[in-house]
């Protein structure tokens, strides 16, 4: 005799692994490339902040897709370095970050603030190397 | 014997005998019949009336067509149904509670399991000298129609001989004295109606709404004496009646009809010793249970809880409720609307709500037209926001709109429900220039504009306005005035999620889905956004246990969430304990000083008996908790879209006006609700007496302390639009109070819409307040259990969030200023403190510079 059973749904969804990706390429040119911290560190979907020489700052993300980005910390409508703390996501299809004060959203490949054709934030270029993710400057 | 196996005797086992075969009487039967399927009850129906059941309500339409079968109610002799026996033309003599038995007036006893007494009531007859002449008549049967059309035939067959006018005399000038009239005026006399009161209707109209009644009627060729009673009445030679009126009128009438108003007709109960109401009726519980338990009474004879009815609507509900409970139901009596809406003489008359504006602070919004003859009233709360009530007389086209409206916020000025112009309910009668979004200052009209534009749903109108592109919290408002536009709104929460926050909670809830990308695979598109992601987080922390910053969830926090603080313009932090109803230590207050010293923290006592230290950088906060969390204190979800605080006076431990312990109640309140995740901020007050220190109905959950125990409010807000709490339940004991309020989170955490607080969620919930006291006091949706069993898993599962962050080395290794510098400081924070207080300076913007 057997007992019908319901078969257990999955609840542990398979670890898939995911394929950084840098999202922004640099222009050509020779570059100041500084270390930020290895891939391993960054949560999909968060964003962490990266101290640059001469006191600026990054907001550096990495998605769910793979893709990093880079893009300033520095919130332009509230002059505060607060861009990496902000969620990600996307706007059909357009990955983007919103300002966690008043949330006001950015495209994090070009850095242009969506609903403001005045206001963009500056971007910069991203490789992965060796594990660790790098961002780009250009040579003072 | 019965052919059909539903009818057959065997089955049968008891015996309900129906005294009275009136309206209600017939209800109560049918009811029983069809609900008893297993047919359980045989029925014995004694009717003191030759007529089976008819429409004592359209007795009027009687006069002149004079066809008794056209009032007779459908299936009122039970043909073909072998369980019911219609005794006709049969009194109840005598009850005999002790043996269960009826005496009929034709001598049988008849014995019963049940009794249902459904007598009705009679006229009241006042007992003025000459009451009893030939020639006066009441209104209330057929029969009395019969009687009075004879005489009032004879009337004008003598009065044509002399060369007069006939007339007749109404005593009462409600509502069936006014139809009485009419009947006189149909039959070809003058009728005159003679009312005690100073105006006409004087239950259903106020005086102003009386005068313009009395100028319709009069119009009509009906004498109007109001503010008269009947002094005496005196049969003359000729066969009239002279009568004579408290101020001095003398009328020569031909006949009388008194319509002063009824009487339950209980004689048969209190010669059986059941317990009365002090004017009359046999009292019932809400099950309309009399004092004995094999009892039952319905309709106008019935006092349910003392109070009598003297419409046939809450007549049927009582006899639903007596059928459901002889078939082991648990049906209550809920309760009638007295609303009425009729035409009298051709004249429009309608009353609801609190029409007489007995409510406290109640105040009234009146328009009459004289030229037209209308009357229009509405009464409206004190703060002029909610309709009470109102009355129309002449014109009660708005009856309809404006009884809906009974209970509810009205958009815009009241006034305008009554004026002329007449501002249709439903659209919002705000004006222009009044400011929807106050963060970014964006007015009705700029909104209205964008719609009128083509922007057909909340994010074009964001995109082309600003408007609640920054707390959100007047999107409610502009959701509203999209719909009042005619735009059908979708429901969906962004572009990733077709569904509305409650589908999500529900599907959370019922596939058991715990990550976010499981939800967009399934249910959703894209990657998500800064919308869907914290609605869905909140989602999950409501439903679970687990932590804010576990696995995946922490990627879906909003910045506060995620770094368990409130950001603040400069994006540094401020940090807030809890302190359950405001009570602190010594030794905690002490570390709070030492810890705002160390870090050079701006405090600031809050409005929510609280303490908040401003300034504090994201690499400071887990120092700055360890100390915390070191005196016992734990998070205040201060961040959080969760319970906030639990405000408290002192109450009865050291008030002398106290009557509770407020206190202890605001802490066990705090306690029991903390880290609870919602769609919006929750807040708490608790005041010992009636003097409200802790302001408690300004809050979602108000109790208040009662010489009984304490009253529950709910719904109360402060932000953008200032709402009381209102009222859902009385006098409740410590458990009640609780578990009411277990239910009350829960149903607004499962149905909310994200970011909607309590207030705009009760407005928009449909049934309004009603339909919220349903659901959390009598259950009526049968989700108690599961409510009350969500808060005890969330209650069980608690824990702080603080403490389990220093816990967790990969949690803790998030809070840092820089990854690739994790002690170095912010270096655009920086604060200005050469003024009277610490504040933040900001950058100015930076200079745009080329993409590299």
């Amino acid at each position: 005799m057997t007992t019908l059973v319901n078969t257990p749904v999955p609840t542990a969804a398979p670890t898939v692994r995911t394929l950084v990706r840098p999202g922004i390429l640099p222009a050509p040119g020779a570059r100041l490339w500084v270390a930020a911290c290895p891939v391993s560190h960054l949560v999909p979907g968060r964003g962490v902040a990266v101290l640059l020489p001469a006191g600026a700052q990054a907001a550096l993300f990495l998605l769910p897709t793979g893709m990093i980005y880079a893009v300033d910390n520095l919130d332009p409508y509230a002059g505060a370095a607060v861009i990496s703390r902000g969620l990600t996501g996307d706007r059909s299809g357009e990955p983007t970050v919103a300002s966690p004060l008043h949330k006001q959203v950015f495209s994090l490949r070009t850095g242009a603030a969506l609903d403001d054709p005045e206001v963009s934030l500056p971007t910069y270029a991203v490789r992965v190397q060796h594990g660790e993710v790098r961002i780009g400057l250009p040579l003072p | 014997m019965s052919t059909t196996p539903e009818n057959s005797a065997a089955t049968c086992t008891r015996t309900v005998v129906v005294v009275g075969h009136g309206m209600v009487g017939h209800r109560f039967v049918e009811a029983l019949r069809s609900r008893d399927t297993e047919s359980t009850w045989k029925v014995v129906v004694l009717s003191e009336e030759a007529e089976a059941a008819y429409d004592r309500v359209g007795l009027s339409s009687y006069v002149g067509a004079w066809d008794r079968s056209a009032l007779a109610l459908a299936g009122n002799t039970y043909g073909g149904d072998a369980l019911v026996d219609l005794r006709l033309g049969t009194r109840a003599d005598r009850v005999d509670r002790d043996a269960r038995t009826v005496t009929t007036s034709a001598g049988d006893v008849v014995a019963y399991d049940a009794l249902v007494l459904a007598t009705g009531s009679h006229p009241f007859v006042p007992p003025v000298p000459g009451h009893d002449s030939a020639g006066c008549f009441v209104y209330r049967t057929l029969d009395d129609l019969d009687g009075i059309r004879t005489a009032a035939e004879a009337a004008i067959e003598r009065a044509h001989a002399e060369g007069r006018e006939a007339n007749g005399l109404v005593v009462g000038g409600g509502l069936l004295g006014l139809e009485a009239a009419n009947a006189l005026r149909l039959l070809g006399l003058t009728p005159h109606v003679v009312e005690f009161a100073p105006r006409l209707m004087p239950l259903q109209v106020d005086d102003g709404g009386g005068a313009v009644l009395e100028g319709l009627i009069s119009s009509l060729g009906v004498q109007v004496h109001t503010g008269a009673g009947t002094s005496s009445i005196a049969a003359q030679d000729d066969d009239r009646l002279a009568v004579e009126l408290s101020d001095g009128t003398a009328l020569l009438t031909d006949l009388v009809v008194f319509s002063a108003g009824v009487r339950p007709s209980d004689a048969v109960a209190r010669t059986a010793g059941l317990a009365v109401g002090e004017r009359g009726g046999v009292v019932t519980d809400l099950a309309c249970r009399t004092s004995d338990e094999n009892v039952w009474a319905v309709g106008e004879v019935a006092a349910v809880e003392g109070r009598s009815y003297g419409l046939v609507a809450p007549g049927y509900t009582m006899a639903e409720v007596v059928a459901d409970r002889l078939l082991g139901g648990e049906a209550t009596f809920p309760g009638a609307d007295l609303s009425t809406k009729l035409k009298l003489l051709g004249v429009d008359v309608a009353s609801f709500g609190d029409a007489m504006a007995t409510t406290p602070g109640a105040l009234e919004i009146v328009h009459t037209d004289a030229t037209k003859g209308t009357y229009a009233k509405v009464v409206v709360s004190d703060d002029a926001r909610t309709l009470l009530g109102g009355i129309l007389v002449g014109d009660a086209s708005a009856y309809t709109t404006l009884k809906a409206y009974v209970g509810r916020e009205v958009p815009g000025d009241p006034g305008a429900l009554v004026s002329p112009a007449g501002a249709e309910l439903g659209a919002d009668a705000l004006p222009d220039d009044a400011v929807i979004c106050s963060c970014n200052n964006v007015t009705k009209g700029s909104i209205c504009g964008a719609i009128a534009e083509g922007a057909c749903d909340l994010a074009a109108i964001k995109g082309c306005t600003t408007a609640g592109t920054t707390c959100g919290g007047c999107l409610p408002t502009v959701k509203r005035l999209l719909v009042d536009s005619g735009v059908e709104l979708s429901k969906a929460l962004c572009e990733h999620f077709e569904q509305s926050r409650a589908e999500l909670f529900e599907i959370v809830a019922s596939t058991g889905i715990r990550t976010f990308s499981g939800l967009l695979a399934r249910y959703g598109t894209g990657t998500g956004c800064e919308i869907c992601k914290p609605t869905v987080a909140s989602i999950l922390a409501s439903t679970s246990s687990d932590h804010v910053l576990d696995g995946e969830q922490a990627a879906l926090q909003d910045s506060n969430d995620h770094f368990l603080a409130n950001i603040q313009k400069n994006g540094t932090y401020s940090v807030v304990p809890r302190m359950p109803g405001g009570e602190v230590t010594a030794e905690q207050l002490i570390t709070i000083g030492q810890v705002a010293q160390d870090f050079g923290l701006y405090v600031k006592v809050t409005g929510g008996q609280r303490i908040d230290l401003f300034g504090a950088r994201v690499e400071q906060l887990p120092a700055i908790w360890q100390r915390l969390v070191d005196v016992g204190m734990e998070s205040g979800q201060a961040y959080g879209k969760s319970l906030r605080t639990v405000k408290s006076c002192v109450g009865s431990s050291w008030c002398r006006y106290g009557v509770q312990d407020s206190v202890g109640m605001a802490v066990d309140l705090e306690h029991r609700y903390r880290g609870l995740r919602s769609p919006h901020k929750i807040k708490f007050g608790v005041s010992g007496c009636a003097r409200e220190c802790a302001e408690a109905r300004g809050k979602d959950v108000g109790v208040i302390a009662t010489d009984k125990g304490w009253n529950l409010y709910v719904c109360g807000n402060g932000g953008q639009t200032p709402a009381h709490a209102r009222l859902l339940a009385s006098d409740l004991d410590d458990e009640t109070l609780v578990r009411y309020i277990d239910r009350f989170l829960m149903f607004y955490v499962r149905t909310a819409d994200r970011l909607q607080r309590t207030a705009p969620w009760l407005d928009a919930l449909e049934g309004g307040l009603e339909h919220l006291r349903a659901v959390v006091c009598e259950d009526s949706l049968g989700i108690a259990d599961d409510l009350e069993a969500a808060m005890a898993r969330h209650v069980e599962g608690y824990e702080d969030e603080w403490k389990a962050v220093l816990d967790d080395p990969v949690k803790l290794s998030r809070f840092v200023s820089f990854v690739n510098a994790p002690e170095e400081a912010d270096p655009t924070v920086a604060f200005d403190e050469t003024g009277p207080r610490k504040v933040p300076v900001l950058l100015g913007l930076p200079t745009v510079r080329e993409n590299v």
